[in-house]
């Protein structure tokens, strides 16, 4: 697939599906933008999620295959790697704990170069990549979690902490969020490092694009109503009230630009279950990661074990029986 | 046979930027010395795998049953089910790249197929359209495609430039190890009987006669004689060699590349000079196996059934025998199989004990269910425990690196033992670059079957990232040997450095354990070593003779 068709595909079907929006909204069709939908996409990102886990639970992990990337528990005077090496589940735990809050694979990654008169290969540490992964999917945590403002009631008082930490500049009114901006950028930084980068761009699908378009599209429509074209926020709050009290109703006069972004919001959550983005749930049953370092220890169980057909010592010794006689290699039968 | 561009030219050909044309849009040329030869069809019968007929990857015509897609896909599915390892790295994969630059056939050769993301797309993408239900209904927007008889090459191609050294693995988010997912395509090939003969017919061999090489048991026993003979002209020691002898502490299980070819011999006269030390010295004994004469398991490059069925004769042979535990050679692939596979197989190993060292004491409490100890591990407690009178000038002619060899690493955790033991028997050893070594160590680039002649090509490509490492050592320090516990690095090593850095060579650690190891008479001063295991005069003594003629 070229990048163009890749790129553009993943471009277009999101612009299409803001002009769906703004055609629903033109048409009155606010209960299945602002209602159904969401309910809809909620329905299908807990029931699929649900779905892809289980469904890689039921295959089993037949061998113990975790990847070490230190020292072994081995001779007591050897200092082994707890974290890198595990022996235990706890410390396996921990090491994908690590891996999920602070992507410690990534923080390792470098950077080939080649000098080709010599020829000398050198390695850099490169973290742009870690960089741009943790403030992004840290600045969308917090994103996600301030829209709790819009559910609860009374809201919930680490949320107003969170707010105001994330509102800490004071800039303009209203106040500036961080978060929504940083998310932006990051988002926008994964996407150039998409385009850039020669290899990365060889690789990259519609299904890398999407999500990354959709993102971007959801924090520019949430930045514009908060700052720019602002909307009824105390419909809105109704509107989002409603749906978790599941006495859904839709309140005259939210703007169009509302349904834009809870549109995309719900196709977001709706598109997770079949996506890559399963990778949020993947990471903790990753066999290379989750399991201790110990099989010369304790005996890993695979529950299909097959039978296999095996060269018998009896076999071997009846084939080479006079030749191992004659050798003087000890026999079991004369 | 392939012909082998000067290394200049093959530097010149390294090119990082992919081509414009979209990768399911190019097919592989099947360019001599880039891929090794198909399997035999003798040692597909020995094995009673299925196709079997002699497979030739150049032919246009690969002689696959009517029905291949379906038993490739139905092997698939099969696996999908069976392996959760695999579902989930078809499933998770973000394509951010941080594993494109890590593998040693894409640094080396430039080709984007060979980024372990791309390797894993390959599959990935019939995966996804037989799988998935967006592959299903979008086909190749959701980045799909048919399984044709091309794309079906294609996959072979680069299955089989994947030597499943698992560096991809350490760099990933999610930790997608492209080694497994190679070991399940290869899995698949075999279904079709395409594996390459590097693989096939060791497996073939080891399953017969018990060793890669198809040694009959007599021949074996000749070998060793004949290395002992040699040792004896330069120790003067007369190392008995018992073979199939019930009742010994221990089996001690080395791969065959340890008494078929130099420089490994010298690694298996080394591990006979300790063991006749520990026998003379503490009355601590020994058995080979002509049934059990394979360290090292091709079946892991092959299937698991495979690697299994080889597998299975380190126990049964240890039962019938009835040691203690088992000793394990230098070997890298024989240890991951030992380490993350054996007792899972083939145990439990309820008839053998806890391994006890028994001059030490030491309890080896994390072999405790495999009960198989690695001969670093033996060594280093030896050495730990002052066991062993060392003399380390005679490694003195020596400048030494380390060389992690990519399963002990990543497969293991085997980074200390090894050091601390050329550390008590060299006294010139240098570490290579940080990013070169450990968990981040570059493969041979003949692992996994690909070390035939004649793929040499691919071999040259893929080892340049280690060789290049060695060379900058060498530059620096004066480096001239490289130590490995692995016998697939001793072979493919040697080719390697003549083509990237000529003036290093290679050994195992137990060569150089067995330079150094003071031997009795010549602790009491009878006898006076003058040259190593090779031959080699040792420093002070370069103006004589050598004892070997
Ligand atoms: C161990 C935990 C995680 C790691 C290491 C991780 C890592 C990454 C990486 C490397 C990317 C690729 C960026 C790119 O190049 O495009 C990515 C993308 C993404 N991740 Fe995560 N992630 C983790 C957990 C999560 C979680 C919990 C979520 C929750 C929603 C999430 C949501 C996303 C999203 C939405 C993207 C989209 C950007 C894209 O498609 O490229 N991730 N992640
Ligand atoms: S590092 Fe992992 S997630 Fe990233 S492209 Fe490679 S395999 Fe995929
Ligand atoms: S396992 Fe090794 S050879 Fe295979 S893709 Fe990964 S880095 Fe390359």
């Amino acid at each position: 697939m070229s990048f163009n068709f890749s790129f553009y595909f993943a471009l277009f079907t999101v612009v299409g599906l803001i002009a769906v929006v703004l055609i629903g909204v033109g048409a009155h069709l606010q209960f299945l933008f602002g209602v159904v939908i969401p309910y809809l996409a909620v329905l299908i990102f807990f029931v699929g999620l649900l779905y892809r886990v289980v469904k890689w639970a039921r295959s089993p992990v037949p061998f113990r295959i975790p990847t070490t990337c230190g020292q072994q528990k081995s001779l007591p005077w050897i200092k082994y790697n707890k974290l890198e090496s595990p022996f235990t589940n706890f410390w396996a735990a921990v090491r994908v704990a690590l891996e999920v809050l602070c992507f410690r694979s990534l923080f390792r990654n470098t950077k080939v170069v080649l000098t080709k008169g010599g020829p000398k290969l050198s390695y850099f540490s490169d973290k742009w990549l870690w960089l741009g992964a943790i403030v992004f999917h840290y600045s969308f945590l917090v994103v996600l979690l301030r829209h709790l403002r819009f559910f609860t009631q009374p809201v919930p008082s680490f949320v107003q902490l969170l707010e105001k930490v994330d509102g800490f500049f004071e800039i303009g009114v209203p106040g500036l969020f961080v978060s929504g901006v940083v998310l932006f950028v990051a988002v926008t930084y994964l996407l150039l490092r998409r385009i850039t980068i020669p290899q990365l761009r060889y690789i990259s699908l519609p299904a890398d694009y999407f999500p990354l378009f959709t993102i971007m599209a959801i924090a520019f429509t949430g930045i514009l109503m908060r700052y720019f074209f602002k909307v009824d926020i105390v419909a809105v709050k109704k509107l989002t009230l409603s749906l978790v009290t599941f006495h859904p109703e839709v309140p005259e006069g939210i703007g169009g630009l509302f349904y834009v972004h809870i549109f995309l919001v719900s196709v977001l959550f709706a598109y997770f279950p079949f996506s890559k983005l399963m990778h949020m749930a993947g990471v903790f049953l990753s066999p290379t990661r989750n399991l201790p370092n110990n099989s010369r220890a304790a005996r890993h169980i695979n529950p299909w074990n097959p039978v296999v057909k095996v060269h018998t010592y009896e076999e071997y010794e009846d084939e080479f029986r006079e030749k191992m006689k004659a050798a003087g290699i000890p026999v079991e039968k004369e | 046979m392939a012909k082998l561009p000067k290394p200049d030219e093959l530097v010149k050909s390294i090119d990082y930027t992919p081509p414009e044309k979209p990768w399911m849009e190019t097919k592989p040329e099947f360019i001599p010395g880039t891929y090794g030869y198909g399997v035999k069809a003798k040692n597909l019968k020995i094995l009673g795998f299925p196709n079997q007929r002699d497979f030739y990857p150049s032919d246009e015509d690969w002689q696959l049953p009517e029905n291949w897609k379906e038993i490739f896909l139905e092997g698939m599915e099969d696996r999908l089910n069976r392996f959760r390892s695999f579902r989930l790295f078809m499933d998770i994969c973000v394509r951010c790249g941080a594993c494109a630059d890590k593998c040693h056939y894409f640094i080396g050769g430039g080709d984007p197929k060979n980024m372990p993301v791309l390797r894993a797309e390959l599959l990935r993408s019939i995966y996804r359209r037989y799988f998935t239900a967006s592959g299903k209904i979008l086909g190749k927007v959701a980045g799909a495609r048919d399984l044709t008889y091309d794309v079906f090459k294609e996959l072979w191609y680069y299955l089989y430039q994947c030597s499943e050294c698992r560096r991809c693995s350490v760099f990933c988010p999610y930790g997608i190890d492209t080694c497994e997912i190679t070991m399940m395509g290869r899995e698949l090939m075999n279904l079709l009987g395409c594996n390459v003969n590097w693989a096939g017919e060791p497996v073939a061999n080891c399953y017969r006669t018990g060793n890669h090489l198809g040694i009959e048991p007599q021949g074996i026993k000749s070998i060793f004689e004949f290395l002992r003979d040699e040792l004896e002209d330069i120790t003067g020691v007369h190392v008995d060699l018992p073979f199939n002898q019930k009742g010994a502490d221990v089996l001690f299980i080395v791969p065959s590349g340890s008494y078929f070819a130099d420089p490994g011999t010298y690694t298996m006269e080394g591990e006979f000079l300790l063991l006749h030390y520990l026998k003379e010295k503490y009355g601590f004994t020994y058995t080979f196996s002509t049934y059990a004469s394979e360290g090292g398991n091709f079946g892991l490059f092959t299937s698991n059934e495979a690697m299994k069925r080889l597998n299975a004769k380190m126990y049964a042979e240890a039962k019938r025998l009835g040691v203690k535990w088992i000793l394990g050679g230098e070997c890298g692939h024989m240890w991951r199989v030992i380490h993350q596979y054996m007792a899972t197989m083939n145990g439990p190993a309820d008839f053998l004990e806890v391994p006890r060292n028994p001059i030490t004491g030491t309890v080896f409490e994390h072999a405790k269910e495999t009960k198989m100890v690695h001969i670093c591990e033996f060594t280093a407690d030896l050495i730990r425990h002052g066991k062993l009178p060392l003399d380390k000038s005679r490694n003195d002619h020596w400048v030494v690196t380390y060389h992690d060899s990519c399963n002990p690493s990543r497969g293991m955790g085997f980074f200390e033992e090894p050091r601390y033991v050329i550390k008590s028997v060299c006294n010139n050893f240098y570490e290579m670059p940080e990013n070169t070594i450990r968990e981040k160590t570059f493969c041979c680039g003949s692992g996994a079957g690909l070390g035939s002649d004649e793929n040499i090509i691919t071999r040259m490509r893929g080892g340049l990232p280690r060789a290049n490492a060695v060379k900058y050592v060498h530059e620096k320090y004066g480096v001239n040997i490289l130590a490995c516990i692995c016998a697939i690095d001793r072979a493919s090593f040697p080719p390697l450095f003549e083509y990237w850095v000529p003036e290093v060579d290679c050994c195992g650690i137990h060569e150089l354990v067995g330079n150094a190891l003071v031997l009795p008479d010549e602790e009491r001063g009878v006898r006076k070593r003058k040259t190593d295991l090779r031959g080699n005069p040792l420093k002070g003594f370069e103006d004589e003779e050598g004892t070997e003629e």
